[in-house]
């Protein structure tokens, strides 16, 4: 390998650590350092706050139910990829990543389009039949279902290739129905990339800010999820209560983060 | 390697076994994957293609003429050179310190390097608010370093940063794990200096990976919303980014024009999407 210079490596080092500190771990830190300002306080005050335990309680919902919908699709999608032949497969294949580079303003927007009882393609006979998206937790559930949906897709599709099909022929051969043949063979194949999917998926829908915010209308006390409430505590100078929240929501996405590094090099060994 | 090579022979003898069957039974779709792949197109379509095609059909309502009108629109069109000019100097920030940083994580492990692989990660998890929010408490008006950018230009630039930090890192760290150092070793027992070496034989092997972040850290600066919301203050043609353009639309129940700049968006997403696409089969070609 290349012979770095003792000195060169440690400059690299100090630049490196210097630019990840300035940029990430200072102000990340300075939230949690913000919270506790009063000791406790803030927090409790933002728990004792019904608007805040709304919030809270609204986004894991949401985060739940969309969670739970890309597990399914998810798993769906990544085994019609790997292990079928259809017509349109490669289009479908770059599709499924297009929710990764769009703006979450877009994602809003679009939903609205479509879903929006006024006057969106689905959205009056949707609410005929009773069913309200937009403004509401369906459309909230719908916008955070679209951001993450290649998450857990891009984990499981890179181990189904790598396992092959192998197993699955012989448990076919040897008689397991194909409903068998994938809950006993396949499913435990990609546990590992399954749970690293749906960690990834959970902290990215926890977060979701820019989609919801559009689909949902910010109502106070009722379509207000942890984020949006971050920023109207933050610009309505309830400080507290905005680091309070975002003290919380940064914990959980710090513990998804070393549960997924935790987990992963066990998988490679 | 060698598992993909051996992996055909073996197909071969399976197919040749079960000759009598119909083809492939597993692979080809039988009843039950069909109706797995009816109802996955149909809630994809729901969910992502039917809405997406709404913004193109709703940008176009008003012809080329409304569709030029919005986007030549002066604030619109500071917005949008806003947005791809700080998006162009992150991207080319990222290029050279996530390779710095990825190299620095696999050539030189030290302690603690451990946190880093997780502070590295953090602005992927990290809520975008959230991240506006910690910004602001280190370069805002309170500033412990004196640094005051709120409402201002670098603000821009110092959001984008954050959130696009991950990318190249992590694009480029696992080609430079797999690296042959044999080839390195050679170089440089042939007597080319260190820098040499890295020109003319590391950095070949990591443009692919350097090009791949490259442009999805692009893709995700130029969509960025929530992390400028409160550091940027959205001051029209001053720190308004495209995504706020289209909310301000959005709120002034201006669909069309919000639109507009959506499907602008979505072209350089999809954009993106195919240059990574190419940049993907080129590397596995080459094996």
């Amino acid at each position: 390998m290349v012979r770095t210079s003792p000195l060169l490596r440690l400059v690299l080092r100090t630049v490196v650590v210097g630019y990840l500190v300035l940029l990430v771990a200072w102000p990340v830190s300075l939230v949690a350092t913000h919270t506790f300002d009063d000791g406790f306080s803030a927090l409790s005050k933002a728990f004792a706050d019904p608007e805040v335990i709304h919030a809270l309680k609204l986004t894991a919902v949401v985060a739940l139910s969309s969670v739970a919908i890309n597990l399914v699709f998810g798993v769906t999608i990544s085994l019609l990829l790997v292990r079928y032949e259809f017509p349109g497969k490669r289009l479908l294949s770059a599709l499924v990543d297009v929710p990764l580079s769009v703006s979450p303003v877009v994602v809003g927007l679009a939903l609205l389009l479509v879903y929006n009882p006024r006057s969106g393609w689905l959205g009056p006979a949707l609410a005929d039949a009773g069913v309200q998206v937009i403004f509401s937790t369906p459309g909230m559930v719908l916008a955070t279902t679209f951001v993450a949906l290649p998450l857990v897709i891009r984990e499981v599709v890179p181990v189904l290739e790598e396992i092959g099909d192998d197993q699955e022929w012989a448990a076919r051969s040897l008689g397991a129905s194909s409903f068998q043949t994938l809950r006993r063979i396949t499913l435990p194949g990609v546990k590992w990339a399954l749970v690293y999917g749906v960690v990834l998926a959970l902290a990215r829908s926890l977060g979701e800010y820019g989609a919801v915010k559009v689909v949902s209308g910010n109502v106070v006390g009722s379509t207000q999820t942890a984020t949006l409430l971050v920023d109207q505590r933050y610009q309505n100078f309830d400080q507290p209560t905005a680091y309070a929240i975002s003290f919380l929501l940064a914990v959980a996405s710090v513990v998804c983060i070393v549960i997924v590094s935790v987990l992963r090099p066990k998988q490679e060994a | 390697m060698s598992q993909a090579t051996s992996a055909l022979p073996r197909e071969d003898a399976g197919r040749a076994v079960r000759e009598h069957r119909p083809a492939r039974s597993v692979n080809a779709l039988g009843r039950g994957s069909a109706l797995a792949l009816g109802t996955s197109l149909i809630w994809f379509s729901l969910l992502v293609l039917i809405p997406l095609a709404a913004v193109v059909v709703q940008a176009t309502t008003g012809g080329w003429s409304g569709f030029w009108h919005t986007l030549t629109n002066p604030q619109t069109l500071s917005a949008l050179k806003l947005t791809v000019g700080e998006s162009l100097l992150v991207t080319a920030l990222n290029v050279v310190m996530g390779t710095t940083i990825a190299w620095v994580l696999v050539r030189d492990r030290f302690p603690g390097a451990a946190i880093l692989d997780v502070v590295i990660d953090l602005p992927f998890a990290l809520p975008t608010i959230v991240a506006g929010l910690v910004l602001l408490l280190l370069y805002g008006p309170r500033s412990p370093l004196g640094i005051d950018v709120a409402n201002a230009r670098p603000a821009v630039f110092l959001a984008l940063a954050f959130v696009t930090l991950p990318f190249v890192v992590r694009t480029t760290q696992p080609v430079l794990e797999e690296l042959d150092r044999d080839v390195e070793e050679a170089a440089s027992s042939l007597g080319a200096s260190s820098a040499t070496t890295f020109r003319r034989v590391i950095l070949p092997s990591l443009v692919p990976a350097i090009a791949a972040g490259a442009a999805l850290s692009f893709a995700r600066a130029i969509s960025e919303y929530g992390s400028l919301v409160l550091l940027s203050g959205n001051r029209p043609f001053k720190t308004e980014v495209a995504s706020v353009r289209i909310i301000g639309y959005i709120e002034g129940d201006n669909l069309a024009a919000a639109s507009v700049i959506a499907s602008v968006l979505l072209v350089v997403a999809l954009v993106v999407i195919v240059v990574l696409d190419l940049i993907q089969r080129r590397v596995s070609r080459r094996g």
